[in-house]
Order: structure tokens, then C-alpha cells, then sequence
């Protein structure tokens, strides 16, 4: 799996947008919910989107997904058009919210995507077997979503976005409502499973150290209307160089304080390694 | 008309056989009931001004419980000569419940087509709902009388329209409409969550119904079914009574109500055979619940 960012030259990015406005008409008048956005996401980089509530980061990765259309500009993933990269199956995407079908065991939702797609059984039964291992839940592919912890299920719904082996990830806080303790050992495996995969994932998060542990790359936004604020390169080495110990580097504090200060545009407050999510 | 979903799976505990003891406890309170009243209570029953509040308890009012027994086993008067009560009941029963089953299955067939085109078509569920719920505001007896006109109208052929059928049609007119509500309801209760990961899938409308809207549909189809089937067995006895069918409970109601003044403990028979239609038809949709337990799961929320 991991040969499938050298199928792709590196001319085409994963995600390429350029000069997109999103625009909702409401009944009290328009709301501007992105203005003039740019944004390159190389094939197998990793890209957060950070900003306040209402700043358009999750709206941004709805359009790229083509769960809605931009009202101006052009957006194309891997060279397609959203939508048609959507029926591609060019990505695969996991929400704040697991998701998964209560009715369904945890290998057969896994195999969702794939079943609606036609795969064979035997195909399925693979591949599901290998996601499960490789998010480490080997022994629940007969659980039902009921029986799992919170970290559990949206484990469950990673391996599901996997399913297809697709060379995008999109993930819309994918951690958010788990606890601070499950969130770091899940961003410890998602940067082990982005690794394994080579696939480039664009990930909205609103927590300062997760962007930083887990990007290469993070957009930092700003609201009403939702604009790019500034774009910062997190040089903290490659997904192998990132253990547990990382989040105790002087780096990656260094780091946290340059997304935060973008994030507060002002100037550096000089407190360290506190966390401020 | 629905309990929460993600209620449904929490009530456990209960091991069966205390449950069917309690159900039995309720009986014979309701005997014990029945017999002190009659024991303790007025003659003429209670009246305040003109209004009776309690009914009368002489014999013919209200007789002895063991009398209603009693007579289950004594030979019927009418049809053929020997037969017990109960056993002529009993052949009612099964034949109203006959009759009530195809009802509800029609009317079930056509309460879920009608849900799925008012979910899939916005303008549809606004043209068609307020009909629905009209329906339900005309009188039984009024329509009954119609069906029966047209429907002896139709021949095609070999088929020709019977009486029964007339009745099925009037059990699944009572049946369709429960069915429909908690369908719709049922078809458009996936958060906008799942339905947006099916639209990733690139899932068309047809996979996203069968995958999603259907079996997340099941914890408020199920007691939809559950009042249709009651909505059916009503609608079967009532409309049996004024279509004029022949061989099911509802007639025999009637008949039996007709001979209450020489024999009043008999008049209960034919009731005891429609609660009896009545328990059968729950049984079947809690049979129903069972087999499709998988879908009733509530998901843990993350």
C-alpha cells in the first residue's frame, strides 16, 4: 500500500484550490462562509485546518469532499473534479461523529464501502481482517457498535475510511469528543496508519498540539468571513520521527507557539508548553 | 406511538417467566375485580341523578365468570349439531384472523410504498399526508357500504369480488395509516451523518434506501406494525358487522348479543375469541421484533 504515492506524478496534487468562495444564502441575508481560499495539498502530505468555531475549516472540507459546491473558483482532487473524484472513491472520510450502522458488526462496517461498491465477499473479509489489525481491533469484528468505547467505534470508522485504500484522507475532528488520553494514543496511530498508507489527509481540528503533532503542514484560518490566515510548515521530521516523546520536544512546543501566535494574530505571548486547545 | 430507539434495547432484566406471571396476575385481578363487585355492589348499580356511573350487577349485566366458562363448553345452537362453543369460536376467530392478516399485509405494503415516495419526493409527502390523515376521519360504517358497492362491480374473468374481500380492504384502510407515519418517520431518522457518508460512497438514492433508511427504520416500524395489526383486527370485526359477512367473530357477536336475555354468560364467547385474535396478532409482531432484533440496536454516541 504504501507504493500508491509513486503511481502518481507528483505533478497532480491530491487537493488543488483555487480561489474558492463559499456563499449560504440564509433567510436573514447571505453569509460568507469562505473568501478567496488557495490551498495545494501535495499527494501524501498531511494538512491541518485550524481556526475558531465559524471560520469555515469543516465548510472547506465539505466542498473538497463534494458534500457541497463552491459558489466561485475551481476545485479539483487529483486532478478530477470534486465530484467526480467523490464517485472515483478518490477519498475516504471519517467524522467528529463515528458513524457506524448500530445494526452492523464491526467487520461488516468496515466492508460498507466496499459492499455498496461490489467487492466480493472473500475480498471483503480480507481486507476488513487487515484494517482490523492494522487499527489494532482484531479481536471485535463481531462487536456491534454498542458494545465499544467511544475511541473503539471511531477507530472502527478510520479502518472504514481505509477500506478503500484511497490516496486521501479527509477527516473532520476526528477526535473531538474522545478524552485527552484516548485522543493522544489515537493522533500516536493515525501518524503510524498515514505512514503505513501514504495517503495525504487534510484533518479540521480546533486543538493546537494535535495540528502540530500530526501535520506537515498547517492552514491556520480565521472567521466571518472564513479565510487562510496564514500557512505554516511544521518541520518536526517524517511520521516515523514522530513517537510519544515528540509531544515532550522543545520542537514541538516551539511549533505550538508559532500556530498559536498565527492563531491569535498577535504578538508571541511567551508562555510554553501549555496546553491551549 | 413510538418510544425512543435508543431506549428500546436498554429494557432488559426481566426474565420471561416473570413476565408472563405478572401478565397472569393482571387476569385474575381483573376476575377478582369482576366477581367482588358483583358480589358487594347494588343490584340496580350506582346511579347519581339519571347517570348509571356502575353498571347493574344482576346476572344478566354481569355474570359469573365461571358461567362464561362454563359455556365455552356447552353445545352451540346454531351450525352443526354437537360442536361446543368454543370450538365454533374458535373457527370464527380463525377466520377473522385470516381475514385481519390480509388486510394488514396489504395495508402494510401500501403504508411503507407510500412512506418511501413521501421520503423520496419532498413535494409528495406535502400533497399527500394531509390525505392521509383525513382518511382516518371518515367513519368506518360510511365506507363500508362503498367498498362493498364497488367492489361487486369488479369481475375480471375468473375472479370475482367477494364479501371478504371487502373486508380485508376495510382492515387495511384502518391498518396502512400507522404504518405510513412511522415509516416516514423511520425512513428519515439516519442523521445527516450517515446519509452523507452514503453520498461519499457515491451510493445512489435505491442502495442508500435498502442500506440505511430501511433498517434504520425498524425501532419506528415496529410498533407501527404493532397498532396496524390492532388497527386490522378492529377493522375486520367491525366491518365483518356491517358488510354482513358470514363466519367470523364479528357476526357472531351479534348473533350471540341477540340471545343475551336467556343465556347472558354466552354473549362473551365470541369476545373472548376476538381478544384471542387480538393476542395472537401481538404475538406475531412481537415474533416479528424478535427476528429482527439485530435492527434495534441503539448506537453508544462516541
Amino acid at each position: 500500500m504504501s507504493d500508491t504515492t509513486a503511481d502518481v506524478p507528483t505533478a497532480v496534487p491530491a487537493v488543488l484550490v483555487e480561489g474558492v468562495d463559499k456563499v449560504f444564502d440564509t433567510k436573514k441575508g447571505t453569509v460568507t462562509a469562505l473568501e478567496q481560499i488557495d490551498l495545494t495539498v501535495a499527494p501524501g502530505e498531511f494538512v491541518s485546518l485550524i481556526g475558531p468555531s465559524g471560520c469555515g475549516k469543516s465548510t472547506l472540507l465539505r466542498l473538497i469532499a463534494d458534500l457541497d459546491t463552491p459558489t466561485t473558483g475551481s476545485l479539483t482532487v487529483f486532478g478530477k473534479t470534486a465530484r467526480q473524484a467523490r464517485i472515483d472513491q478518490e477519498y475516504g472520510i471519517a467524522f467528529q461523529q463515528a458513524g457506524l450502522l448500530p445494526w452492523r458488526d464491526v467487520s461488516a462496517n468496515i466492508e460498507l464501502p466496499l459492499e455498496l461498491h461490489g467487492v466480493g465477499k472473500a475480498a471483503r473479509a480480507a481486507r476488513s481482517a487487515e484494517l482490523l489489525a492494522l487499527v489494532g481491533l482484531s479481536d471485535f469484528a463481531d462487536s456491534y457498535p454498542d458494545q465499544l468505547s467511544g475511541g473503539m467505534q471511531q477507530r472502527v470508522a478510520i479502518a472504514r475510511s481505509l477500506a478503500e485504500s484511497p490516496r486521501l484522507l479527509l477527516m473532520d475532528e476526528p477526535f473531538g469528543a474522545l478524552d485527552e488520553m484516548t485522543r493522544e494514543r489515537m493522533q500516536t496511530e493515525l501518524v503510524r496508519i498515514t505512514a503505513e498508507t501514504g495517503a495525504a489527509v487534510v484533518f479540521v481540528t480546533h486543538s493546537i498540539p494535535e495540528a502540530v503533532y500530526l501535520s506537515n503542514r498547517v492552514v491556520v484560518m480565521s472567521p466571518r468571513p472564513g479565510r487562510i490566515r496564514d500557512i505554516t510548515t511544521v518541520s518536526l521530521g517524517s511520521a516515523a520521527e514522530r513517537t510519544e516523546q515528540l509531544r515532550e520536544d522543545e520542537a514541538f512546543f516551539e511549533n505550538v507557539s508559532i500556530v498559536r501566535e498565527l492563531l491569535h494574530g498577535e504578538t508571541p505571548v511567551g508562555i510554553r508548553g501549555v496546553e491551549n486547545r | 406511538m413510538t418510544a425512543s430507539p435508543a431506549r428500546l434495547p436498554r429494557r432488559r432484566g426481566n426474565p420471561v417467566a416473570g413476565r408472563v406471571l405478572l401478565g397472569a396476575a393482571g387476569v385474575v385481578l381483573l376476575v377478582v375485580i369482576w366477581e367482588l363487585y358483583k358480589a358487594l355492589g347494588p343490584a340496580s348499580g350506582v346511579v347519581i341523578g339519571d347517570l348509571t356511573v356502575l353498571p347493574r350487577t344482576t346476572d344478566i349485566a354481569m355474570p359469573h365468570v365461571w358461567d362464561m366458562i362454563a359455556t365455552l363448553f356447552e353445545p352451540a345452537s346454531g351450525g352443526r349439531k354437537g360442536d361446543p362453543v368454543w370450538l365454533v369460536v374458535a373457527q370464527a376467530a380463525a377466520f377473522t384472523l385470516g381475514v385481519a392478516a390480509v388486510g394488514w399485509i396489504v395495508g402494510v405494503v401500501v403504508g411503507m410504498l407510500l412512506a418511501v415516495l413521501m421520503q423520496r419526493f419532498r413535494t409528495a409527502e406535502s400533497a399527500v399526508l394531509p390525505w392521509i390523515i383525513l382518511s382516518q376521519t371518515v367513519p368506518l360504517i360510511a365506507i363500508a357500504p362503498l367498498v362493498r358497492r364497488w367492489g361487486s362491480q369488479i369481475s375480471v374473468g375468473d375472479f370475482s369480488w367477494e364479501n371478504w374481500m371487502s373486508v380485508a380492504v376495510i382492515a387495511s384502510y384502518l391498518a396502512f395509516f400507522p404504518v405510513s407515519i412511522g415509516a416516514l418517520r423511520g425512513l428519515n431518522s439516519p442523521d445527516a451523518n450517515h446519509v452523507e457518508l452514503f453520498r461519499s460512497y457515491g451510493a445512489g438514492w435505491w442502495r442508500t434506501l435498502v442500506t440505511l433508511r430501511l433498517p434504520a427504520s425498524v425501532p419506528y416500524l415496529l410498533p407501527a406494525l404493532r397498532l396496524a395489526a390492532a388497527n386490522a383486527v378492529i377493522g375486520t370485526v367491525v366491518a365483518e358487522v356491517s358488510i354482513g359477512l358470514k363466519g367470523g367473530i364479528g357476526r357472531m357477536i351479534l348473533e350471540y348479543a341477540q340471545q343475551a336475555s336467556s343465556d347472558p354468560a354466552r354473549t362473551w364467547a365470541p369476545i373472548f375469541g376476538a381478544i384471542a385474535v387480538g393476542l395472537v396478532a401481538a404475538g406475531f409482531i412481537a415474533l416479528l421484533g424478535v427476528l429482527l432484533r439485530r435492527y434495534r440496536r441503539g448506537e453508544v454516541p462516541a
